[in-house]
């Protein structure tokens, strides 16, 4: 389980480098997006706004050519000429087929009197002096005048020329093929939404728009929001949705060309460009979150292991540290332990002695002086033992060197205890390498380890039983492990069983020293002694002994 | 058979006195003192057979008095009584000639075994020392 501690650590590693990491990136992706937007509706406006003013050129264009044909008729013929009707009927084809578009053509003197016609309509000796462009033409000589419906009752609108004869006007009058114009304005319409059409100053359509709406209809536009030459603007109609209009007037600004498209339509570009952008800092996002949390799980991870196996050196550091701090202690208590124990030992001895004379043996309590004096000789000797135990360790500080044979060192221990571990029914096997090789050491300390570890499994085992010894060389150590199918040794013991004075025996019988000193001794050695066991299995002590060459003589 | 004279060197009073004791009451003539200097003014005033002698004292060590009893009488034996810490100087004073080293505390039925020992070894020798002797007058005589 991972520690609380681990976790928050991680936990803030994460939040920490996720912050660094994805601020900046969402910052800028949304500050290039935008900048995108902005662009992108720069252009959307640019190419409508283009579009808008090119179409209007050419609508313009449109209304010259047919203004500038019937000028020219205008000038080039006499009332006179006009009012002969076949004559009317050849310009009007000269008109058609130079510019077209002419539905019909007519001659109307100063009184308002249509005087001569031609075209698909019987409007000849009508009289349109009441009519509103009648007094427009008399004013300004041309006049292009607005869709309006007219004697005949269909949508249409007119180019009228006025000529002065002496001190008689007359007009001449074309009216222009409403299919056509529509068609040149049409041909601005594009896409889905793209619209394109007409309106005069008070906003009315003067050609059908593609959606809602009719000729003549209230375009609902208001025209004053467009000045200039061409203007876009962005009212928001009932739907909610964001339309574009371009506006463009033309015949001296009572006509305006509208050029409209849905904004959403223009912007599908930079929807799509947006949602790429989206996915790939969405995709980049869960990226840098699967890494970070990835390589911070590792770090972390490999942290606690690290943290632990420090913790685990400094246990054993420590452990060694306090052995040896006792190793020290305990040798200097010995000591002064020691001439005490000798001078009980001589004392006893001499009260021993003198109870031998006669007068004391007669004394009822003479048994009771013996066993007591016997009893404190047994106990100076158990301390005795445990002063000799410590000492046996700590007496010869420095080794001295010799030429060791391993394998010949566990046959002579062996050989010590067979006869005990024989009487027990315990049997002692070997398992030793061959490949040994004869290593510089003390073999006393050898036999001093090999000694305690062989007779602490002995008496673990009681009777009956089996201890395999077995040598190997691996690496630079000679292994020897001690097996034996004793009781094992608890968990929770095998920690404590290298300290000094940590016995199960009863009292008086064991020291609990051996394997302190045999630890100690290993230690100083530079090699080491590990225990394995579990309950009921028995126990492997091996006690590792790094190789060091006899120096050649 | 003659008993040895043994003088007995502690300067812990009460082993000292007690082992005095203990061998005086197994008929062995013994006299103690307390220190080396006294050890060395005693052997020179009367000569002893054995000397059992503690390697740590107070004053000139074991080993320092071993090495002047020796100058005073080579015919003595000593034996070292050592604790722990001292065993390697009484290694050293056995290549000085000291006739066997004990570890303290040690059961006085071991130290008469050891006194026994050196007394024989001493007796010994002093045996082939008057035999040599006597091969010599006699050879001197027959001149
Ligand atoms: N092979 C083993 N199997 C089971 N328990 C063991 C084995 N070796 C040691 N022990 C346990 O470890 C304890 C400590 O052993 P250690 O050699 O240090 O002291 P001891 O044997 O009790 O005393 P001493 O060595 O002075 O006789 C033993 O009392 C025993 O309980
Ligand atoms: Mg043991």
């Amino acid at each position: 389980m991972k520690n609380v501690r681990y976790i928050k650590l991680q936990r803030k590693i994460i939040a920490i480098t996720l912050l660094v990491a994805l601020t900046p990136l969402i910052i800028l992706g949304a500050t290039i997006y935008f900048q995108f937007t902005v662009m992108y509706k720069d252009k959307i406006e640019e190419q409508i706004k283009y579009r808008s003013s090119a179409h209007a050129k050419s609508i313009g264009l449109f209304l010259k050519e047919r203004t500038a044909i019937l000028s020219a008729m205008a000038d080039t013929h006499t009332l006179q000429e006009l009012m002969d009707k076949n004559n009317l009927l050849r310009i009007f084809k000269i008109m058609n087929t130079r510019a077209g578009a002419f539905v019909d053509l007519g001659v109307i003197d100063n009184k308002g009197l249509h005087r001569s016609y031609v075209g698909p309509y019987e409007l000849t000796g009508l009289n349109y002096y009441k009519q509103p462009w009648f007094a427009e033409v008399m004013n300004k000589d041309v006049y292009i005048s607005d869709v309006y419906m007219g004697y005949r009752q269909l949508p249409h609108f007119i180019i009228a020329v006025r000529r002065q004869e002496g001190l008689k006007s007359w007009i001449l009058r074309a009216t222009i093929d409403s299919d056509i114009f529509e068609g040149i304005v049409r041909s601005a319409q594009v896409g889905k939404t793209g619209d394109a059409y007409v309106i005069n100053k008070d906003g009315l359509f003067q050609t059908r728009p593609r959606f809602k709406g009719g000729i003549l209809s209230e375009s609902n536009l208001d025209t004053t929001l467009f000045g200039g030459t061409t203007t876009v603007n962005k009212p928001i109609n009932d739907t909610g949705m964001k339309r574009l209009y371009a506006g463009s007037w033309l015949k001296n600004d009572k006509w305006l060309f509208i050029v409209s498209q849905d904004v959403s339509e223009e912007m599908s570009g930079l929807f799509a460009t947006r949602n790429l952008e989206i996915t790939i800092i969405v995709l980049g996002i869960l990226g840098i979150v699967i890494a970070t949390v990835f390589t911070t799980r590792m770090t972390v991870t490999h942290l606690e292991e690290t943290d632990a196996k420090m913790n685990e050196l400094n246990a054993q550091l420590s452990h060694s540290d306090k052995l040896a701090a006792l190793g020290k202690l305990s040798a200097s208590i010995a000591h002064e332990i020691n001439n005490p124990l000798a001078v009980i030992l001589q004392k006893t001895g001499w009260m021993e002695d003198l109870l031998d004379e006669e007068e004391f043996r007669q004394s009822k309590n003479f048994e009771e002086f013996k066993i007591s004096i016997k009893k404190i000789e047994e106990h100076v000797e158990r301390a005795r033992r445990v002063v000799h135990n410590m000492l046996g360790y700590v007496r010869k500080m420095e080794p001295c060197l010799e030429d060791v044979d391993i394998n010949k060192t566990i046959e002579q221990t062996i050989v010590i205890l067979k006869n005990f571990a024989g009487i027990n029914n315990i049997e002692i096997k070997t398992d030793l390498s061959t490949d040994l090789p004869i290593i510089s050491g003390d073999q006393a300390r050898f036999q001093q380890v090999f000694l305690n570890l062989i007779s602490n499994a002995i008496d673990a085992i009681g009777k009956d039983g089996l201890i395999e010894v077995k040598s190997r060389k691996v690496n630079s150590r000679i292994n020897v492990s001690i097996m034996d199918n004793g009781p094992g040794i608890a968990e929770e013991m095998q920690s404590k069983i290298f300290d000094p004075f940590i016995t199960s025996k009863e009292q008086g019988k064991g020291t609990g020293l051996g394997l302190w000193v045999s630890y100690n001794i290993m230690d100083k050695l530079g090699g080491a002694i590990t225990l394995e066991s579990k309950v009921g299995k028995g126990a492997v002590f091996t006690v590792q002994i790094p190789i060091v060459y006899p120096e050649k003589k | 058979m003659q008993r040895p004279k043994i003088l007995m060197v502690d300067d812990e009073e009460d082993l000292m006195k007690t082992l005095v004791n203990r061998l005086n009451k197994r008929n062995f003539k013994t006299t103690g003192v307390l220190s080396g200097e006294e050890a060395l003014e005693t052997i020179k005033k009367d000569p002893f057979d054995v000397v059992v002698l503690d390697v740590k004292m107070r004053g000139i060590d074991g080993i320092e008095t071993l090495r002047e009893l020796k100058k005073i009488d080579p015919g003595i034996e000593v034996i070292l009584l050592t604790g722990h810490a001292s065993v390697d100087a009484a290694l050293d004073g056995m290549k000085l000639g000291a006739y066997e080293f004990l570890m303290k505390p040690c059961k006085i039925e071991e130290l008469i075994e050891k006194i026994d020992g050196a007394w024989e070894v001493k007796t010994e020798r002093d045996k082939r020392i008057r035999l040599a002797e006597i091969r010599k007058t006699n050879a001197s005589a027959k001149l």
